[in-house]
């Protein structure tokens, strides 16, 4: 099998067994054939590129072609034990309404994303004087698909206003895990598993 | 040990099948049991004619049903008795194709009302031994697919692995799997939608008044006499134009001439265009019935899978445990993306195993008949997925 994203690592092995798994943005399938075949998950996917969609329904999952900004309102409260957002919340119109959208459908959510505030971003942007270009966001301004950069304290003061829950989280700086002391300042990556209250 | 009892019984059921005339090439049979038309009629006896490719396995899981278009046929991947041509889906069905006879038992029915050899309307009314001309019931693609499942009955097969089919043939799957939930395990639906628009039902109302106002027609009581073949011939003009893109026509034709060099400001065909689209006519009324377009174009027109559930298409397929996989075309404006968005959007609400990709061609409604090898990519991964469940 190949190896998973850090992050999706993460995801991978916090699941529960035999869980029913929508994964919003999962690309080719990689992490729904993993939980697929570690977990015993029934999973189901939804991706915006028709050439990722054909791959992952040619490996046998379900997956449709949609869009988290204004595909998601059709699956009932509560139909799934989680909903996965992966490293797609900063390149949505609304990420507030797909994350809404997120803790309404699953029972819990896990959402990953780059943090805007790590310090090499900060350096970039302070000495630099330019929009950062790293290696977790190698895109230039005009052609990046991120188009609502988010920060962990932003992340988190955002979840307090909707009264949505934190019931895990995870930090990554590169691909070593981390922990919470200053992940705002030094995590590359975060993960949430959160329920809506 | 196990391995070689379970060849040992699918090599008996393959002698078996060679044995059973039921299974095999250009078979029809009459069967006496009624089909409840939705119209409140109950029609019997019903002909079929129909063809099997492949050998059922021993315990009958390998069963598909190929469903086709408004004027397609059961020759799915043979020749064509009339026009001589190749089977109309030898892309997808056939010999390392996704849907493979060394694999699967394939079934192809003509639909009711059609004229390859199902009852329709130029069949013979047992009542009169006359022709039934407009005196065949009208029917729906609920009815088709009521039929389809008599015929199956008759070959033993209580469970499809999947219903596969194109355009009309996408409809009789989507209502296969909300009629008969529990005999079909996938169900593949190709450039189709789950009600036809007002404007799918305009086209098909211009090809009707089309045959109807040809003379020959004589209110359907044609046969033994010409057929309005005029009529028919531009229904199937206008049709075509639908199964085609604006970018296609332009690419193919232009505003190119047809044999000459200059416009003959006459009447004649002097477009590229016109001349392909009169021959499309005119070789379409040597191998169909004028009378079977109006009562399948009919049948088109009242498809609306949602109707019976209140308007929700969701509840068409509450609790199934069918898995699903759409396609569509970016070029097909017959059938356009947002009409497959919209099943897709209803069975995820019905929490339905579902599966939807919109592939990119030029060739508008038509690219399912053509090369697309992700098409046949994403068929093939996903009926493979459900045989290994």
């Amino acid at each position: 099998m190949t190896s998973l994203r850090s992050d999706l690592a993460i995801i991978a092995r916090e699941v529960l067994p035999h869980a029913r798994i929508l994964d919003v943005g999962c690309g080719d399938g990689l992490l729904m054939a993993a939980l697929r075949d570690t977990k015993d998950a029934d999973a189901r996917g939804m991706e915006l590129d028709a050439r990722d969609v054909a791959t992952a329904v040619a490996r046998g999952l379900s997956v449709v072609q949609g869009d988290a900004d204004t595909d998601l309102a059709d699956y009932p409260d509560g139909s799934f034990d989680y909903a996965i957002l992966s490293q797609t919340l900063q390149t949505t119109k609304r990420p507030d309404l797909v994350l809404d959208h997120l803790v309404r459908i699953g029972r819990q959510a896990f959402v990953s994303f780059p943090n805007f505030a790590q310090w090499r971003i900060r350096l970039a942007h302070m000495f630099g004087g330019r929009m950062p270009v790293t290696e977790q966001l190698p895109h230039r301004w005009y052609d990046t698909p991120n188009i609502h950069h988010v920060t962990i304290d932003d992340f988190r003061s955002f979840l307090e206003e909707r009264n949505i829950k934190i019931e895990g989280q995870w930090f990554l700086s590169g691909d070593k895990p981390r922990n919470e002391r200053l992940a705002n300042l030094f995590a590359e990556h975060a993960v949430f598993l959160l329920r809506r209250d | 040990m196990r391995v070689s009892v379970v060849s040992h019984e699918t090599a008996d059921m393959a002698f078996l099948m060679q044995n059973d005339a039921r299974f095999g090439l250009d078979k029809k049979t009459l069967l006496l049991g009624a089909v409840q038309l939705d119209s409140g009629v109950a029609f019997a006896p019903v002909e079929f004619a129909y063809e099997t490719y492949g050998a059922l396995n021993a315990d009958k899981s390998n069963a598909i049903l190929i469903c086709h278009a408004l004027t397609g046929d059961q020759y799915v991947a043979s020749n064509h008795p009339v026009t001589g041509k190749s089977g109309w889906w030898t892309r997808m069905v056939g010999p390392g194709k996704p849907i493979d006879p060394a694999r699967h038992c394939i079934i192809s029915i003509n639909v009711l009302g059609s004229c390859m050899g199902s009852s329709g309307p130029a069949s013979i009314d047992s009542g009169t031994g006359a022709p039934f001309a407009m005196g065949f019931p009208v029917i729906t693609i609920a009815d088709m697919v009521r039929a389809q499942a008599l015929l199956l009955d008759y070959l033993g097969i209580e469970t499809l692995e999947a219903v596969v089919g194109g355009s009309m043939g996408g409809m009789q799957a989507l209502s296969w799997a909300a009629l008969y939930p529990d005999r079909v395990r996938s169900a593949v639906i190709i450039a189709s939608t789950a009600r036809h628009s007002a404007q799918n039902i305009a086209f098909h109302e211009v090809g009707r008044q089309a045959i109807m106002a040809d003379p020959r027609w004589s209110n359907g009581a044609y046969y033994g006499h010409e057929a309005p073949a005029a009529g028919l011939a531009v229904a199937r003009m206008a049709a075509h134009i639908t199964y085609l893109s604006e970018a296609g026509l332009t690419e193919k034709f232009g505003r190119r001439l047809q044999n000459r060099d200059a416009k003959s400001f006459g009447f004649d065909a002097d477009f590229q265009v016109e001349s392909y689209l009169r021959y499309q006519g005119l070789s379409f009324v040597d191998r169909f019935d004028a009378n079977s377009y109006l009562y399948i174009t009919r049948a088109m027109d009242y498809f609306d899978l949602a109707e019976p559930h209140d308007g929700v298409l969701a509840k068409a397929f509450a609790g199934t445990k069918t898995r699903f996989c759409l396609i569509s075309f970016d070029s097909d404006w017959l059938y356009p993306t947002a009409e497959s968005r919209r099943i897709v959007h209803a069975l995820n609400a019905a929490g339905a195993a579902a599966s939807f990709v919109e592939l990119s061609s030029p060739f508008g409604h038509d690219a399912f008949l053509l090369d697309a090898p992700e098409m046949n990519r994403i068929v093939d991964g996903f009926l493979r997925a459900g045989e290994s469940r």
